[in-house]
């Protein structure tokens, strides 16, 4: 009755709660009076992830397509052209844009017809439903909620379930959801205890219940609801609902013969889908400054017509310029309105002027991005033979990103440690057991498989050491596979003893109890509630599983609440140590304490363990406690939070364990280069400051002669956070005055670095905004701080900790370029927050690799990862933009010096087949391949010489400064080739029988020589010959020819012109234009290689020096093999 | 030139140990172990430095200097004379002309110009008009053109393109040839007189034909109905420009010369580049080799002073040249020529210097920093 009342209040205080639902099962109404039967809408049970229909196809993926600022600059482009009669004909802005979008489009459509087919498959499979007691085959997509579904073994849930009753008798199921997380192990799920007795179809018809239920959400492990069963006319019976209860759709029903489920979302409202939505876009610091140098352009551009519009209105003031009897105007051209005249103009400038800004660069970008990224995937070295994966590319927008990294934020367990524990001791009492060597799963009877440290304990510390035993073997959520159901191998009988395997998302649990097999206590399997543990006596113990009380990264412990054999109650708690001790009233705390910082400092994964006893009045006070917290619809994780924090305490304190997580292979050195190359690394984890250091050690992220600040909750409780910060920036500052100072003087590159160590409060407690506004003070003292340390650890970090801190150095005022890298779930969100994401195929799920940029499968690929294709990829990307601007300003530059020659009449230099075909053709290819093949310095000198990465650093091969020297060559080139044109043209004779030339030999002069100028310093530009580099080199040359011979070597005839019949011929008939063209091609080069020449030899980079040395050695090797050649020769 | 080295990496491309063993989980997974997926082709790995750039440059320099000094004495050697009849000085003959032209006047102005030469033109000799400040380049007259009304369409013949508006029709009537360039084209006729020392003139015989480029009289310019003899005929339904005085096929008595196919048309329809251009006019073969094409002393140039210039300032000028193999008088490009050729020696000289001094401090392998 005082349940019922409770439930009435709760009921009441929701009154107002309007983001949830109510499910009818069965859409059976309830019994009139109790509710008002409300049929709600909900969508069916389609998935759609298309994003386009057959019919919205073309408008919605223009409309898209559109919505990007490039594109629709050349639309605009393209229908000034053909609104207003400009000089170049709309086909040659046309037919790019055309070839773009249309390829665009048809890539879009195909993943989109893909995503039709997955849909449709997913749709139209069969689902069981029950209506009037009978079993029916319906197509999944007309699921609807409130079905009853049945789901059979190894079938895929179609929907979000809760779960009424399952085959086995306890009500359980076991579930993989491997396809939504990646996490293979088998996690039991609970039907509503009320329920789980209605095991056949008519049974569940009988069924008459509501659900009521939190609105969808994305969070895949959090749901609240309750179910209100009406067994007859009384008040209905409400049991909470939780997320144990949800089978989620995409999940796969394991080891459990069939289950009864009433469908709650269904569509695009199940968690599945919600989670689906996609990330948002993350640009690279490259694009950033693509777009900067756009707008530069936009500038120039608009500048550019503005000029020649004025100009020419200034020139035409005459009028016999602006209309001479030679060439007067039509009527209606007459009669335009000034205004109008001056505007076409200024858009038939923009147009004739366009193309320096073009299209193809993004074409060409986009080309260069995602077939570059094969080469991350291609590569060999950072395949994984265990795993059987290599890496994998999710987004390839970010690959030059990984050439700019600067900090590098890793989390610790599973990333840099292997997330492969094994059992190394406990500690009871102060008593340390060692089990013996490894034994795979290997039961060794008796207390021979124990080496007793220290002296064996007395009668009182026996108990406690039976007691910590069977704690450990109880308290976990560890489940046991029995051997024929694992994967279809037999690990099969071993020593007349069923061995069996544990699973468990955690792998500290694994460890835990099979480190306690080894030490006689065996943890068989969860029978009907009770858990069997096989003593060392070889006895079966049967304790009755009351309450789990299970971990979470707040509290860091759990526990578990059993009732003995002999009807005592025990809590059993495991947690860490932080977690723990401020709970323990009794028992050995300073022995204890003692061993598990020692154990700590050993770099081991420490857990203290705790039990207390409960009377069976406290015991019914806890279920009151937890029960009530369990129903509470709203704020449920708040109160069971509280309701936890009052049932664990006062415990006794039993002992402690120790677990070994080893590093991963080549972690010390991965870390190493990535500090040689400049980036500083940042441990985030969630572990103890000591543990995390003695890793950190260990894989040399703190070296002997680091001087470790330390900025933790211990320090904060002696000084106050104010002063200990002040403490700390004076000695880095100093420090780093000095160092300046020396490496000014040029003494001493040695110099002493720094590591800092916080933890998650203390940081809370720094980036905590401060009433008197001293807060953003704090942040900044914290982020010089950090700035000048080498390397920080961050312990005791919460998730969102992780994400903050990222967040916190992305804003810090030098917009450093960070990359976040983890294995786990708890890695997400700072591997979303950061730059560039990089997830490890690692142990715990998939889920961090799925939300990356970047997928790897170990750390030390990072190494290559970054410091050879990140290199690569940034450089290969920065020449690209370079030279794409650059060799659009030469080819307009000269259209726009011609204008001050034609009287501004926006007539262009080139034909319009140059015009249109210039950066689709001629010069297009040679700088694709150029920026998926280009290799500066061999790969395994990258890799050797980590400090060739901060040659890179800080976007500089996109600075401002060599921007604006790109652009200024291309000025100079454009001007050397008019000009040269000019004067050679300028009033004389160009062939040897008299004949004169055209305007159109002009521009194909011109033209000419521009094509072969941009084509040959692109040549020069490439440190890295395959025969793929000079076929398209030189091929596009031999294109550029044979294209013109062919152009002009006939009467077209579907043109209305024939400008260009011959034009070329001629042109290559005269010997002057030989000549001018090799004499222009010189001169434009001239400067640039001057210019690297002399750089190289004044002021070398890093790079640079590494590049003539190996030059030297392989010269000297070949003058080495050549004289042996000619002395064997001469021997012989 | 450039310094280079092969690097045969294709050995490292390929790593048995690592096939055989993952043979057994040779899952789909497993990246091809190409030399181009594993970025290791073989490549030739030039690198410009002072060292290698060096002798390029000296190279350069000696190739071009010896170019340049050619094509400058070339330049030299050509003859050329300009002589500008436009007659805007008061004092020149052709400045009545200058001053009183009218598009109505039946009877064509005429002016005589003496004009002497210093030095014989020994070989053959090209007759340019040149005009200044005259805008072919300009957009609107560069397209008012239709090429396949020049070509000979006949439908094209009497429906001209769009293009050619203004000049498209004359009273409802199809312009032939249509447009601003036909519509504006050079007019004026000039003829060479020789002054022999006892003042009488003998007249010079010039060429008409071999003035335009081969294709365009063969193949892009053709008359209406072929090459044929009636011309009057094709070009019926037709009429001339508005300031043509008579109609396309009335340009030449020669057949192969008249229409469209006339070379003064043709040369006049390959519009300049720049505002200031010449075309050819004429060509005065050498007779014989004894005796200089155009031996020096005294000339008069009959100018049928038809054209006006007087409206945009132009001006125009009759030029007399020689041509060598690498066309007329030019000295820009062999003085471009030396320029470069002497820049990059001096450039090389340079480098040489700080390739000595720098060179095996770039290249020391110090640089375990």
């Amino acid at each position: 009755c005082t349940c019922a009342m409770c439930f009435t209040l709760i009921c009441a205080g929701e009154e107002n709660w309007v983001d949830s639902r109510t499910v009818y099962i069965g859409h059976k109404e309830p019994p009139p009076g109790a509710e008002a039967y409300i049929p709600q809408r909900f969508p069916d049970n389609r998935i759609v992830s298309s994003k386009y229909t057959f019919w919205n196809f073309v408008p919605k993926n223009l409309f898209e397509q559109f919505r990007r600022i490039a594109n629709f600059y050349f639309l605009i482009i393209f229908l000034v052209q053909l609104i207003i009669d400009t000089p170049t004909s709309p086909i040659t802005s046309g037919l790019p844009l055309f070839f773009v979008i249309t390829v665009t489009a048809i890539k879009q459509g195909y993943e989109d017809w893909l995503r039709h087919k997955a849909d449709n498959s997913i749709n139209q499979c069969p689902v069981h439903i029950i209506q009037h007691g009978k079993v029916v085959r319906k197509q999944s997509r007309k699921l609807r909620v409130g079905d009853v579904v049945r789901v059979k073994e190894d079938e895929t849930f179609p929907c979000d379930l809760i779960l009424l009753s399952s085959s086995r008798d306890d009500g359980t199921c076991f579930v993989t959801t491997a396809s939504l997380d990646g996490e293979s192990s088998h996690k039991t799920y609970y039907a509503v205890q009320d329920t789980k007795a209605f095991n056949t179809e008519e049974e569940v018809d009988t069924l008459h219940a509501t659900i009521e239920c939190e609105q969808p959400q994305p969070d895949l492990y959090k749901f609240v609801g309750r179910i209100n069963i009406y067994l007859d006319r009384d008040e209905p019976i409400a049991r909470p609902l939780g997320s144990e209860n949800l089978l989620l759709r995409g999940a796969t029903l394991k080891n459990t013969e069939c289950i009864y489920a009433v469908a709650i979302y269904t569509g695009m409202e199940t968690k599945m889908a919600l989670n689906y939505q996609s990330k948002s876009q993350k640009r690279s610091a490259v694009e950033k400054s693509m777009n900067a140098y756009l707008i530069v352009y936009l500038c120039i551009l608009i500048s550019k017509a503005l000029i020649n519009t004025v100009l020419k209105y200034v020139w035409q003031a005459d009028p016999n310029r602006d209309e001479p009897w030679y060439n007067e105007k039509t009527e209606t051209e007459r009669q335009r309105h000034i205004l109008i005249r001056a505007f076409t103009d200024f858009l038939a400038f923009m147009v004739l002027f366009n193309y320096i800004i073009p299209v193809s660069m993004y074409v060409t970008v986009e080309m260069q991005k995602f077939l570059g990224s094969y080469f991350i995937t291609w590569d060999d070295e950072m395949f994984d033979e265990e795993l059987g994966e290599g890496a994998l590319v999710n987004t390839s927008d970010l690959n030059e990103e990984l050439g700019q990294v600067e900090y590098v934020f890793t989390d610790k367990t599973g990333t840099l440690t292997e997330n492969n524990m094994e059992f190394i001791e406990c500690c009871v009492d102060g008593h340390v057991y060692v089990p013996h060597a490894i034994c795979n799963g290997q039961i060794m009877p008796g207390a021979a498989s124990m080496d007793m440290i220290d002296s064996s304990p007395g009668p009182g510390g026996r108990e406690h050491e039976e007691l910590f035993f069977r704690a450990l073997c109880l308290c976990h959520t560890v489940q046991v596979k029995e051997e024929e159901t694992v994967d279809g191998i037999k690990r099969g009988i071993h020593q007349g003893k069923a061995t069996s395997v544990y699973i468990s998302s955690s792998p500290d649990e694994v460890a835990l109890v099979e480190g306690m097999k080894r030490l006689g206590f065996t943890y068989l399997r969860l029978k009907d509630s009770h858990m069997e543990i096989q003593n060392r006596d070889d006895e079966i113990e049967r304790f009755e599983l009351l309450e789990v009380l299970n971990f979470d990264s707040v509290r860091r412990r759990m526990s578990v609440i059993v009732k003995s054999s002999t009807g005592e109650y025990y809590l059993f708690c495991k947690g860490a140590d932080s977690a723990v001790f401020p709970r323990v009233i009794s028992g050995k705390v300073e022995q204890v304490r003692a061993r598990v910082e020692h154990n700590a400092v050993e770099g081991l994964r420490t857990l203290c363990v705790a039990y207390k006893k409960l009377s069976p009045a406290e015991y019914e006070e806890v279920c009151h406690q937890l029960s009530s917290a369990k129903l509470a619809l709203q704020d449920r994780e708040k109160k069971l939070a509280e309701a936890y924090d009052s049932i664990e305490r006062d415990f006794i304190l039993l002992g402690a364990t120790a677990v070994e997580d080893r590093l991963q292979d080549k972690a010390a050195d991965t870390i190493e280069s990535l500090h040689k190359a400049g980036m500083k690394v940042w441990v985030l984890t969630g572990d103890k400051m000591e543990t995390a250091a003695a890793t950190c050690y260990a894989s040399k992220l703190f070296r002997r002669n680091t001087q470790i600040l330390e900025l933790t909750t211990k320090r904060t409780e002696e000084q106050n956070l104010h002063d200990v910060l002040f403490d700390l920036s004076r000695t880095v500052l100093r420090q780093h005055g000095s160092m300046t100072r020396e490496t000014l003087s040029g003494l001493s590159n040695e110099y002493h670095d720094y590591g800092l160590i916080i933890d998650g409060a203390t940081l809370s407690a720094v980036l905590k905004p401060s009433q008197e506004g001293s807060g953003g003070n704090y942040k900044e003292i914290f982020l010089e701080i950090c700035r000048n340390c080498s390397a920080v650890l961050c312990c005791r970090m919460a998730p969102l900790q992780k994400a903050q801190i990222v967040k916190l150095i992305k804003a810090s005022k030098e917009h450093p370029i960070t990359l976040a890298i983890g294995d786990g779930a708890n890695d997400v969100s700072m591997i979303l927050e950061a730059h560039v994401g990089i997830g490890i195929m690692g142990k715990e799920g998939r889920q961090a690799a799925r939300n990356s940029d970047y997928a790897i499968p170990k750390f030390k690929h990072l190494k290559k990862m970054l410091l050879v294709h990140g290199h690569y990829y940034y450089i290969r990307i920065s020449e690209l933009v370079q030279y794409f601007f650059y060799k659009n300003v030469c080819f307009i530059f000269p259209q726009f010096l011609y204008q001050f020659f034609c009287g501004f009449s926006q007539q262009p230099l080139y034909d319009t087949a140059y015009l249109t075909l210039y950066n689709i053709s001629f010069t297009s290819l040679p700088i694709l391949l150029y920026s998926l093949m280009e290799q500066h310095i061999n790969m395994d000198i990258l890799k050797r010489d980590p400090s060739l990465y901060r040659d890179i650093a800080k976007n500089s091969l996109l600075r401002w400064p060599i921007f604006i020297y790109w652009t200024f060559l291309g000025v100079f080139d454009a001007v050397v080739f008019f000009f040269g044109a000019f004067f050679l043209f300028d009033n004389t004779t160009f062939t040897s029988n008299g004949q004169m030339f055209g305007n159109w030999t002009f521009g194909t002069l011109v033209f000419t020589v521009l094509v072969f100028t941009v084509t040959l310093k692109l040549a020069l530009d490439t440190h890295y010959w395959t025969w793929i580099n000079h076929f398209v080199i030189w091929g596009s040359l031999l294109f550029y020819i044979i294209f013109s011979l062919l152009w002009g070597g006939i009467i077209w005839p579907f043109l209305n012109y024939q400008r260009m019949y011959y034009v070329f011929m001629q042109m290559l008939s005269s010997g002057p234009a030989w000549l001018s063209i090799i004499l222009l091609v010189v001169v434009s080069l001239l400067p640039d290689v001057v210019k690297k020449v002399l750089c190289r030899a004044l002021w070398p980079t890093t790079t640079e020096r590494i590049q003539c040395k190996r030059q030297c050695l392989t010269t000297e090797q070949s003058t080495v093999f050549m004289l042996s050649q000619t002395s064997s020769s001469i021997s012989f | 030139m450039m310094a280079s080295s092969y690097s045969a990496k294709e050995e490292d491309g390929h790593h048995p140990g690592a096939s055989g063993a993952g043979g057994a989980a040779a899952n789909g997974r497993k990246p091809d172990n190409t030399a181009f997926k594993q970025q290791r082709l073989p490549a030739w790995q030039p690198i410009l430095t002072a060292g290698t750039v060096l002798p390029a440059f000296f190279a350069i320099g000696l190739i071009f200097i010896p170019i340049g000094i050619g094509l400058y004495v070339t330049s030299n050697n050509i003859k050329e004379f300009e002589i500008d009849y436009t007659g805007t000085d008061t004092s020149s003959p052709c400045f009545s002309c200058y001053q009183n032209f009218s598009w109505n006047s039946t009877l064509p102005c005429k002016c005589s110009l003496p004009f002497s030469l210093d030095q014989p033109f020994e070989s053959n000799v090209f007759m340019y008009y040149g005009l200044s400040n005259f805008y072919q380049n300009h957009r609107r007259y560069v397209k008012s053109r239709d090429d396949s009304h020049l070509n000979g369409n006949l439908y094209s013949l009497t429906h001209p393109s769009k293009e050619c508006e203004p000049y498209a029709h004359r009273d409802n009537v199809p312009v032939a040839p249509c447009g601003a360039i036909a519509n504006s084209m050079f007019n004026d006729t000039m003829e060479l007189f020789f002054v022999h020392p006892n003042e009488t003139r003998s007249q010079i015989p010039l060429k008409r034909k071999g003035i335009a480029w081969w294709t365009d009289k063969h193949v892009k310019f053709r008359n209406p109905g072929g090459n044929g003899d009636n011309l009057t005929a094709a070009f019926q339904g037709t009429t001339y420009p508005v300031n043509w005085h008579k109609p396309v096929y009335e340009l030449d008595a020669d057949p192969e010369n008249n229409g469209f196919i006339n070379e003064d048309f043709i040369v006049w329809m390959r519009t300049a580049a720049l505002p200031t251009f010449r075309k050819l006019y004429r060509i005065i073969e050498k007779k014989s080799s004894m005796t200089p094409t155009l031996p020096s002393g005294n000339y008069t140039l009959e100018v049928t002073y038809n054209y006006p210039v007087h409206s945009f300032d132009g001006r125009k000028r009759m030029i007399l040249s020689t041509i060598s193999w690498m066309g007329g008088k030019n000295p820009f490009l062999g003085i471009a020529y030396i320029t470069v050729g002497s820049v990059c020696f001096f450039l090389g000289v340079v480098l040489l210097l700080i390739h000595h001094k720098y060179g095996n401090r770039s290249s020391s392998p110090d640089i375990a920093s």
